[in-house]
């Protein structure tokens, strides 16, 4: 199947600008719209953001720019002009911007960017294979995920604005539109409907991904010589096609529940809403490692190439992610310990949820082992990598604190969770930032400039811990989270100083950013031309030409160990790659 | 490096002392985690950089290392669970019987509490109802039966460590035992709509006497 479909590819190899950027099913185009789409929501979703922190920091004082705005609009009745009159953000539109903050960041950022641009690009040409086994489906995939991604924009311009129930969306909350409090039903029916779309588009990637990666590797790639990104990715691809759906019912459910009148959440009619809440999570739990366990996978590429070292405890690291899948769906009940639940329950997940904690220390311990004895290079992508061991290690750490549920019941829904979600969430935003710099000259044909990717890094990595270690201080203190404004309470009042420190911090962190874009749009046009392998890295994509064409390789490529034979002794250079044929196999591979 | 826990406010209730201590029991584990992990990134980043001429070492990986390190976070997180198992059950599950029982309805967005009365039954004609006001004696539990009418809120006390959610359609027991007297917030901690933010009521915790005096004047 892969060298007929790479001759086949070969063949037609001419095509006009619509098949060509458009409806392509290069699995490599496919891969840049989701990165463009993604990263153009995350410019969406990091402003949301920072309005969030503008009102906690000074709440209810018009936001900075607004000033510039005429009389004229804010009597126009625009939806920014309802959600924030005179700048002064509403509580309703306040609700709203952390909802579709989470939202967006998540389904729309990094899903789409881990595992749909970066799933997409390498899993053919990192297992050897010309093309994605359902190019069509493919395709298909991307263009579901736009109407979402449009849907749950357009929902800000409905009444009542954008979903404001939070990105869990708890019934009866958001299972009755009367209970929100604003104009109208729709923002939630968009967001409802927007996700329920996304499920489609995510089901037909994973169906994808599963295929490719049984079906299309070269010769010789076997499983234990899979680099251990597309082993995420395939973990990743397993838990969407068991998760999603799930979500999926969840969400038609309750969009019953708010049209057509049923009650599956909504105790009057004999529904119960911790129902939703069980649906919710058991979706959630194996989703919150759809987003780290790529971010995993991308560290352990990067760090032993950086290193010149192979990793440490290959098979290891494979099990443990293995290991991480299964747990995630019995650990759910950990995000309800305080709902109400049967206490008993309770006691069960703290259990489920400590030994999943067991694996990720693991793959802690073997980055840290790669690094021991290795000859480090300190290129961007290295430092967002470490840099993404090092808030793992925090956000992994902080999240035994809530593991027991006996802590939780303090630190449940404050700012400890808030802190924790982002040290791991946002820190998979170093992955992805890792992933970009170092596979960059692979998809553009171009180097990033690397002055500016270390400007970006330092001052990222400096501000998002000022932005949200400080977080974990607040959350002792009791600060709930998803509260409009900290000054409404007594206990709250010494916190006022470190909100703004916050806030000031968190817009410094977003402003860091525009060296990143900077960076990306310059280097796109023009930075230096990339050499087909310009880290000296052993997968097989450092063999395709950069771009790689059609097809991706001129020949089938053959593979003859893993992927980590650094500093191999029996050879001149410090690498060796996959697809190397030597008289006397060297080392021990896999 | 920076005492975090600092910040934890005042405790005010029989168990707010075992969940502080196994916070802080947590707090240092993990903190000696976090700065072994940091040192020894920190020191590898330094002493393995690349020099020329100084080859990396061709090491696949260690098992002993390995088994060290997987059954050592085993062993940790095991006790973490056991100890953390008699806190819970004492909170969540075991509430001790008390002759002070208060009724709690939670709504958009406020809190309604209501005291049986001198026969101490609910429900019946000399009820009374405190808006956003729950009086208790200190140094007796009090159980807390709470009913939600329209969406989820959850009934946070941070002096308490107590917090739990309200659920519309069924009624949840949580008890607490003050241990100090004084005027404390109740935040509701569960978004619960537009006016979430400030949805608050006060605990007023009383000696026996100004307790008794208290109820006189309601019940009068």
């Amino acid at each position: 199947m892969s060298e007929s479909s790479a001759v086949a590819h070969a063949e037609h190899h001419r095509e006009g600008f619509v098949r060509h950027y458009l409806f392509s099913l290069d699995h490599k185009m496919i891969g840049r719209q989701f990165l463009f789409s993604g990263l153009a929501m995350m410019v969406i979703g990091g402003l949301l953001a920072m309005m969030v922190r503008w009102q906690l920091g000074y709440p209810e004082q018009p936001m900075p720019f607004t000033g510039l705005f005429s009389e004229e609009f804010w009597e126009g009745g625009s939806w920014f002009a309802q959600g924030a009159p005179y700048g002064v953000i509403t509580s309703e539109f306040y609700n709203s911007l952390f909802t579709m903050h989470a939202t967006i960041m998540i389904f729309f950022v990094v899903m789409p960017i881990m595992v749909g641009a970066f799933g997409n690009f390498l899993i053919p040409i990192g297992i050897g294979a010309g093309d994605m086994a359902f190019p069509t489906l493919n395709m298909l995939s991307f263009w579901t995920s736009v109407p979402a991604m449009i849907l749950m924009v357009l929902s800000f311009f409905v009444p009542g604005g954008a979903a404001g129930g939070g990105w869990t969306s708890y019934a009866p909350l958001a299972a009755v539109p009367d209970y929100a409090g604003v104009a109208g039903p729709w923002g939630v029916n968009l967001w409802l409907i927007s996700l329920f779309i996304l499920g489609f588009s995510s089901l037909m990637g994973s169906i994808n991904y599963i295929t490719t990666i049984i079906n299309m590797r070269a010769p010789g790639m076997t499983w234990f010589r899979l680099p251990l990104f597309i082993w995420s990715l395939f973990i990743v691809a397993i838990l969407l096609l068991l998760a999603l759906p799930v979500l999926t019912s969840g969400l038609a459910m309750m969009f019953f529940d708010r049209v057509f009148g049923t009650h599956f959440f909504l105790p009057e009619g004999g529904g119960e809403p911790l129902l939703w809440q069980h649906i919710f999570w058991f979706f959630g739990h194996p989703e919150v490692y759809i987003l780290v366990l790529p971010a995993m996978g991308v560290t352990s590429e990067i760090l032993p190439v950086f290193s010149r070292k192979p990793i440490f405890g290959y098979h290891a690291m494979v099990f443990s992610m293995i290991a991480i899948a299964f747990l995630s769906w019995v650990v759910w009940g950990h995000h309800m310990f305080q709902s109400g639940m049967n206490p008993q329950l309770g006691t069960a997940f703290t259990l489920t949820t400590m030994m999943i904690a067991i694996p990720s220390a693991i793959k802690t311990f073997n980055w840290l082992g790669t690094l021991w004895g290795g000859s480090i290079r300190f290129t961007t992508p290295m430092l967002f990598a470490v840099g993404f061991v090092f808030l793992f290690t925090i956000g992994g750490l902080s999240g035994i604190f809530m593991g027991s549920m006996a802590v939780d019941i303090f630190i449940h829904d404050t700012y400890y969770i808030v802190a924790h979600i982002h040290y791991v969430v946002a820190g998979i935003i170093f992955g992805i930032f890792a992933a970009i710099y170092y596979w960059f000259p692979k998809m553009f044909g171009r180097m990033m400039s690397e002055g500016l990717g270390k400007l970006h890094f330092f001052l990222t990595f400096v501000f998002f811990n000022m932005t949200f270690f400080p977080m974990h201080f607040l959350g002792v203190g009791g600060h709930m989270r998803r509260i409009y404004n900290p000054n409404q309470y007594e206990f709250l009042e010494g916190f006022a100083g470190m909100n703004e420190f916050i806030t000031v911090s968190a817009l410094l962190l977003g402003a860091s950013q525009i060296f990143f874009g900077i960076n990306f749009i310059w280097s796109l046009f023009w930075g230096r031309r990339a050499e087909r392998n310009p880290w000296q890295a052993n997968t097989l994509e450092w063999d395709a030409p950069s771009p790689p064409p059609h097809g991706n390789f001129e020949v089938t490529p053959t593979v003859y160990r893993g992927p980590y034979e650094y500093s191999v002794p029996e050879v001149q250079e410090d690498y060796l790659p996959q697809s190397r044929y030597l008289e006397v196999a060297a080392g021990g591979g896999h | 490096m920076f005492d975090m826990l600092r910040w934890l406010p005042e405790r005010a209730s029989t168990y707010a002392g075992e969940i502080d201590t196994l916070f802080y029991i947590i707090y240092y584990i993990t903190g000696f985690v976090f700065l072994l992990v940091t040192v020894l990134l920190i020191w590898f980043l330094i002493q393995f950089r690349y020099k020329p001429g100084r080859p990396a070492v061709y090491s696949h990986g260690n098992t002993a290392l390995e088994l060290v390190w997987t059954a050592t976070p085993a062993a940790v997180f095991i006790i973490l669970f056991l100890i953390s198992q008699s806190t819970w059950a004492k909170v969540k599950q075991f509430a001790p019987i008390s002759d002070t029982e208060v009724r709690l309805i939670a709504k958009q967005f406020a809190w309604e509490f209501h005291y049986p009365g001198p026969d101490g039954k609910f429900d019946t004609e000399d009820d009374f109802q405190q808006d956003g006001e729950l009086h208790v004696p200190v140094n007796k539990p009090v159980r807390l039966y709470m009913q939600g009418t329209d969406v989820i809120h959850s009934f946070f006390v941070p002096v308490l460590r107590l917090k739990q959610d309200v659920l519309p359609g069924r009624e949840i027991l949580a008890w607490f035992e003050a241990t100090k007297t004084g005027r404390f917030e109740i935040p509701c901690a569960e978004l619960c709509g537009p006016g979430h933010s400030g949805m608050k009521g006060w605990l007023t915790v009383h000696s026996a006497e100004d307790y008794a005096a208290w109820l006189q004047e309601q019940q009068s």
